[in-house]
């Protein structure tokens, strides 16, 4: 299965790629985010039918990403969980909750 | 005509409706009628752990591998308890057990406003003239005559093994 | 001109099995836009990862959700095994079909018991949960619990079920096959729960494609994936075709679920024929390396498991997205235009599961 491929990109390429990914139908499917010793580790997921494709950006502790919400909007939860549990940093969210979505007493305690 | 029409329905709907009454007036409830008639669990019921704390040797093993660990082992003072509330009933510690001395019992803890520790002692009497406990790496039977010190220092180290 | 009004519907609302919350804009009594809130049940399940290791961990997934509790489970173990390159017996797949399909039957049987409490109709509510009990029985005769079975370990299954149980169990399902039918009537062509179901809450088909709807509530659109057909544990062996209707309301998606609990009985009898002996599990070493995306159907939808080991005895991260998650988009989407007393029956309709969405 093709499921498990991933394709690492950079930063500025990101919405492009989703933009063209939107064209060909594709919607998206999750957002994970992993803590790695030296940032983090963003996956997005997409599909058509059964074909999944998964992009990897590999980012900083203090790089801002922009959100793909403008293209893809259900992105939002995505978003709001990996910036309100990780504290990474994402801009323009269509519908930000600005760290609210779950409402946890410890700030970012997936970060450490 | 009208009126004949809506005699007719109401009729049949009375009909329809009194079958599912007979129905309902004679059969019997759905539930059981429990706590005169008590329940009967399946074999594989996961309700609670029970120990026979004189087979038990200490080894600590299911202590290691619970989960929540709600198992606490002390080997000097012989001494296994279970945390009732933090067991998860999983049987981890039933498997692995070296000695089978454990096993999922049927019924469940009962419900309490505390949440209780259960501990086990195992405490061990040999009978007067009798030789101390066999286990498989023992030293073979001493003499029967046997003070009773010396029987305990020999059952301690049966089971230190 | 007719004045807005914010409504809050949730936490605690009588029909809700788990708590949600969403902001209703209201224009007299039709909702013209719905924000959902969500957090009031979050564990931090996935940060549990760095204080137990990958084989304490099964005990942690299977508790993310009481009703879907086997199948994120084996979703879990299905993950960690392709990771370590683990192969499990034939016999143990079976079995994991069967008892996914077993919490299949008895999630859709709770889900109807809840959409006829819904709308107020306490008896076929009862009716409904009176014939989970019978699935309840046959999960405590093989399993040992009625709700969380403690069956599935890496590596394959820790019990097993000879096969004069499971003949026992398909003459039981297949009776329950019969008393269904009564019910099923009273739900799909009743006059009272007719007017209560058709023509509220339609999505499009474009619509539940953009919005990334998974499940039933995918398939009442009339999109025909289903993520049993891509063939794990046992399903490659099984006949079976995804259920889809191409209305999109909320009837529809009553009708797909009382037609998946057939499909689901046929299944558990297609693998009983088929299920071959031998042992259930294999011992394994090492930890697991490497990271798996692993897809699983659930009653509610597909559930993707992520998880990322480094070589030592606790995972790097491990990540659940849940069907309920992926449905509450296209939920907002459905309560767009429906008056308000809709609004608790659209959100059962959905299936929704909050404790698997928050973990």
């Amino acid at each position: 299965m093709t499921d498990n491929q991933i394709t690492p990109i950079s930063a500025d390429e990101l919405l492009t790629n989703c933009q063209k990914l939107k064209n060909e139908d594709y919607h998206i499917v999750q957002i994970c985010a992993v803590r790695t010793p030296d940032g983090y580790e963003l996956t997005y997921s997409f599909a058509l039918g059964y074909e999944m494709v998964n992009l990897r950006l590999t980012i900083t502790v203090d790089e801002e990403v922009m959100s793909i919400s403008s293209i893809f909007s259900p992105a939002f939860l995505y978003e709001n969980e990996i910036l309100e549990l990780f504290g990474v940093k994402i801009q323009m969210i269509n519908l930000d909750y600005k760290g609210n979505l779950y409402r946890i007493a410890a700030k970012t305690p997936f970060k450490d | 005509m009208h009126q004949l029409h809506g005699k007719v329905n109401l009729t049949m709907s009375i009909l329809s409706f009194s079958k599912t009454v007979f129905h309902n007036l004679f059969s019997k409830p759905a539930t059981r009628n429990y706590p005169q008639v008590p329940r009967i669990y399946p074999e594989r019921t996961r309700g609670q752990i029970g120990i026979k704390i004189d087979d038990c040797i200490f080894c600590g093993i299911c202590s290691r591998k619970c989960p929540t660990g709600a198992i606490a082992v002390v080997r000097e003072t012989k001494n296994w308890s279970i945390k009732r509330f933090g067991c998860i009933q999983c049987g981890e510690c039933v498997g692995v057990c070296p000695k089978k001395c454990l096993t999922m019992l049927q019924t469940y803890t009962a419900p309490n406003a505390t949440k209780t520790v259960e501990e086990y002692i195992q405490i061990l009497k040999p009978a007067p003239g009798e030789p101390p406990r066999q286990t498989a790496a023992a030293k073979p039977a001493a003499a029967p005559e046997q003070t009773p010190a010396q029987k305990a220092a020999a059952a301690a180290d049966t089971s230190k093994e | 001109m007719s004045t807005r009004s914010v409504v809050p519907f949730g936490p605690q609302h009588p029909v809700l099995p788990e708590p949600i919350h969403l902001d209703l804009v209201l224009e007299d009594e039709r909702v013209v836009e719905a924000i959902p809130s969500i957090g009031f049940i979050h564990r931090g399940l996935e940060k549990l990862v760095e204080k137990k290791d990958f084989i304490e961990y099964v005990y942690v997934a299977e508790r993310i959700c009481g009703i879907c509790s086997f199948m994120h489970g084996m979703g879990y173990c299905e993950a960690i095994e392709h990771t370590m390159g683990i192969e499990i017996p034939d016999r143990a797949k079976y079995l994991r079909t069967i008892w996914s399909e077993m919490s299949r039957i008895h999630s859709h049987m709770l889900w109807l018991g809840l959409l006829a409490d819904a709308f107020g109709f306490e008896s076929l509510f009862m009716e409904s949960w009176r014939m989970r009990e019978k699935i309840l029985d046959m999960f405590e005769y093989s399993t040992g619990g009625r709700v969380i079975f403690s069956v599935n370990k890496i590596g394959g299954q820790r019990k097993d079920m000879p096969d004069d149980m499971i003949a026992d169990f398909v003459h039981i399902l297949e009776g329950m096959e019969k008393e269904l039918k009564a019910m099923s009537n009273t739900f799909l062509n009743d006059y009272a729960v007719k007017s209560r179901l058709e023509g509220v809450g339609y999505l499009t088909k474009q619509q539940a494609h953009d919005l990334g709807a998974v499940g039933p509530f995918m398939r009442a659109s009339g999109i025909n994936l289903d993520t049993r057909k891509t063939g794990y544990a046992a399903y490659a062996n099984l006949e079976f075709e995804p259920i889809i209707s191409t209305v999109g309301d909320s009837y529809a998606r009553t009708d797909i679920r009382i037609r998946e609990i057939y499909q689901s009985i046929d299944l558990i009898r297609q693998a009983a024929a088929k299920i071959p002996s031998g042992d259930v599990a294999v011992p394994f070493k090492g930890n697991p390396t490497g990271e798996y995306l692993m897809r699983v159907e659930q009653p509610r939808g597909e559930a993707i498991y992520y998880v990322k080991g480094n070589g030592t005895k606790n995972l790097d991260r491990m990540r659940v997205r849940t069907p309920t998650f992926a449905n509450i988009p296209g939920l907002v989407e459905t309560l767009k235009g429906c008056q308000l007393a809709d609004v608790p029956i659209l959100i059962l309709t959905i299936d929704p599961c909050i404790s698997c969405t928050e973990r």
